[in-house]
């Protein structure tokens, strides 16, 4: 008998099901790999002693540092001071991974970086695997077809402990994208438009598969982009089928399969696209070629227009009210030229080298405005190493901006890396909550296009119009 | 964890839609590496001014907001950063069970693996509740019920394993431990 036609995620997680869910209990799924961090492990490896358990498969396991690290080279490599308590993090994770056995990507290893961007530059985040971290945007993983997710601090302990997570099965919803992003136009904006579309919690409960034509264009990195912000739109998981552009962005990394495995592998991995017939929980349809450069006004990722938009009214609503006071904006104006303190590019949305190229190839030849301070910070230690041999730290430094050693820096502000108070901030990161960059900071999220533009103009520019 | 199974309590209630875990903790706050002690940072950024000193105006700052159990909140409460940072400070608060139209995913889960109770309502008893800050309730964890001052019930969706862990104060992880056989035969057959 013919089995029924499968979505993506249905193969992904059936493959995973250790015991299945029953009206009583959840789903036992196994992960296979897990990624940890310095920021949200200490208190589960804390876990494990409390209830005597140990690493069930370390090599299942691997730790990078990267929430609390500095970015400066001198307290990176030259021995200068750390925070106190970046270093006790720092420790605890050394310790935590040499206690069980568990591999490190170190403060000074060279394939360090923010723990979304090594895992599919190393070759380990592959498709049809189920990948969790401490950490929300480890969505960004399922651009490979993995099935991605985000856990708390307590589901790491239970990772660490059993390999398994209790999981009841989330619905799936399909966002069809038909459709060429048009020039000046990023898998940023694409994200930001979806998210509009969808809202801030449009997605709760659900995993989100991103397929049509305009997919099927985005080279893998921009693919890492639009499932990234896929937790902005409440989803947990976003995914993309793998395909031919999947597969000749793996073949030949570290940590990815070669020789016959290679070939093992892909036969398998040919198999995950959804299938004909397929059904979904939920179906939305959006135009990509409509899309404008956006950015966001707001305090949500919600709350965003095309950048030659109006602020949006919403009289008697108070929460809107407030998010335009915090940032400092009036209702019905619009936000183009707009000035702007500061200029972040970065963050697991938008460091990978491709986003160097895209923001340098705006700064080449130019110099960001006077007054305004501009991060660059590269997704990883291996991205650094590229841009800079090719070149792309000397355009950013003769702008003027900054180049500095991979972390999550300014994207949550936990290492010193800060925007000011009442400052605005363009950034290329994925969060413009409520002091996100630093208390009082107003972030202003949008592409690296956009954002290097406005660097050059001090003002939110619309990188179509700086010629 | 304290099995959850019966609570009476008043509520404190913050209008706001879309309260995100970076609101319920900054960042700033999670270079700690133990659990403890983060109650004193929930909300920070509205509690305290600048200079660290309590902003009068803030309902936790308020003297009909001590020894209330209960947060009622306007809907997506939790969204954002996976941060477990986020439960742990409720719950230091005080805090054991928080009320809204919608719960963030992750969060929710969160919360639950702390004895911290996700509780949804329908739109009519969540107006209500925003309206009546202060208002006394009691909330059945078995029943999966919520009395109002009056005397209305309202009962509440819970998933069955979540109430389970709930009244014997469990975390889940001793129910994954017990399936290791499973896992075993599982890791053999891939
Ligand atoms: S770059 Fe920002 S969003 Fe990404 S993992 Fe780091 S802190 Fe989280």
């Amino acid at each position: 008998m013919a089995r029924a036609p499968q979505t993506l995620f249905d193969k992904v997680w059936q493959r995973h099901e250790v015991c299945p869910e029953s009206t009583a209990t959840p789903a036992v799924l196994y992960v296979d790999l897990h990624l940890i961090h310095e920021v949200t492990s200490p208190q589960a490896f804390a876990l494990l002693r409390e209830r005597g358990l140990t690493v069930r498969r370390a090599e299942r396991t691997l730790a990078t540092m990267d929430h609390s690290t500095p970015t400066r080279t001198a307290q990176v490599f030259g021995g200068a001071p750390i925070a106190i308590d970046a270093a006790a993090q720092i420790h605890e994770l050394e310790q935590n991974c040499a206690r069980y056995g568990i591999e490190l990507l170190g403060l000074t290893h060279g394939q360090r970086g923010i723990v979304h961007v090594i895992g599919p530059e190393l070759g380990l985040t592959q498709p049809g695997e189920t990948i969790v971290c401490g950490d929300s945007h480890t969505s960004t993983h399922g651009a490979l077809g993995a099935l991605a997710f985000g856990i708390g601090s307590t589901e790491v302990a239970h990772v660490l402990a059993t390999q398994c997570l209790l999981q009841r099965k989330p619905r799936r919803l399909a966002v069809n994208l038909s459709g060429r992003l048009a020039t000046g136009v990023t898998a940023k904006d694409l994200i930001l438009a979806i998210i509009a579309r969808l809202g801030i919690s449009g997605g709760t409960g659900h995993v989100l598969e991103y397929r049509g034509e305009t997919i099927d264009a985005l080279d893998m990195e921009e693919r890492m982009t639009v499932c990234n912000m896929s937790i902005e739109a409440g989803a947990r998981a976003g995914m993309i089928a793998p395909d031919e552009t999947t597969f000749a962005y793996l073949a030949g990394r570290p940590r990815a399969p070669a020789g016959e495995d290679w070939e093992r592998a892909l036969a398998c991995w040919r198999e995950l696209r959804t299938d004909p017939g397929a059904s979904f929980d939920r179906e939305v349809a959006m135009d990509a070629a409509a899309i404008e450069p956006m950015i966001t006004y707001g305090t949500n990722p919600g709350m965003v227009i095309p950048i030659g938009g109006q602020i949006p009214q919403r009289p008697g609503d108070a929460v809107f009210a407030r998010a335009l006071e915090y940032m400092g904006l009036s209702a019905g104006e619009p936000i183009k030229d707009h000035p702007v303190n500061v200029v972040f590019i970065g963050s697991c949305t938008n460091s990978r080298l491709s986003d160097l190229r895209t923001a340098a190839a705006v700064l080449r030849g130019r110099r960001i405005a006077s007054g305004l301070t501009m991060l660059v910070v590269p997704g990883s230690q291996q991205v650094k190493r590229a841009a800079e041999a090719e070149g792309l730290d000397r355009v950013f430094l003769e702008a003027g901006a900054e180049w500095r050693e991979s972390g999550c820096s300014m994207c949550l502000g936990m290492n010193g890396d800060v925007v000011g108070r009442g400052q605005y901030a363009i950034s290329t990161s994925n969060r413009n909550f409520e002091g996100r960059q630093g208390a009082g900071a107003r972030t202003l999220l949008a592409s690296p296009l956009t954002a290097a533009a406005s660097a050059v103009r001090g003002r939110v520019t619309d990188p179509r119009e700086l010629g | 964890m304290e099995p959850f199974t019966r609570l009476t309590s008043r509520t404190v209630v913050l209008p706001a839609a879309n309260i995100d875990t970076d609101q319920i903790i900054p960042a700033r706050f999670l270079t700690t590496t133990t659990r403890a002690g983060l109650g004193e940072r929930l909300f920070a950024d509205w509690r305290y001014d600048e200079h660290g000193a309590r902003r009068a105006q803030f309902v936790l700052n308020q003297p009909a907001a001590a020894g209330c159990r209960i947060l009622v909140a306007g809907a997506n409460f939790g969204c954002g950063s996976s941060r477990e940072h986020a439960a742990w400070a409720l719950i230091d608060h005080g805090f054991r069970a928080v009320i809204s139209t919608e719960i963030a995913d992750i969060f929710r889960n969160n919360a639950l693996k702390n004895g911290l109770l996700p509780l949804t309502v329908a739109e009519p008893t969540a107006a209500w509740l925003l309206a009546h800050p202060g208002a006394a309730l009691t909330i059945d964890v078995e029943h999966g019920t919520l009395t109002l001052p009056a005397g209305e019930i309202v009962s509440f969706p819970l998933e069955p394993f979540a109430r389970h862990c709930l009244l014997e104060g469990l975390d889940g992880l001793g129910f994954l431990l017990s399936r290791a056989a499973e896992i075993d035969a599982f890791e053999r057959r891939t």
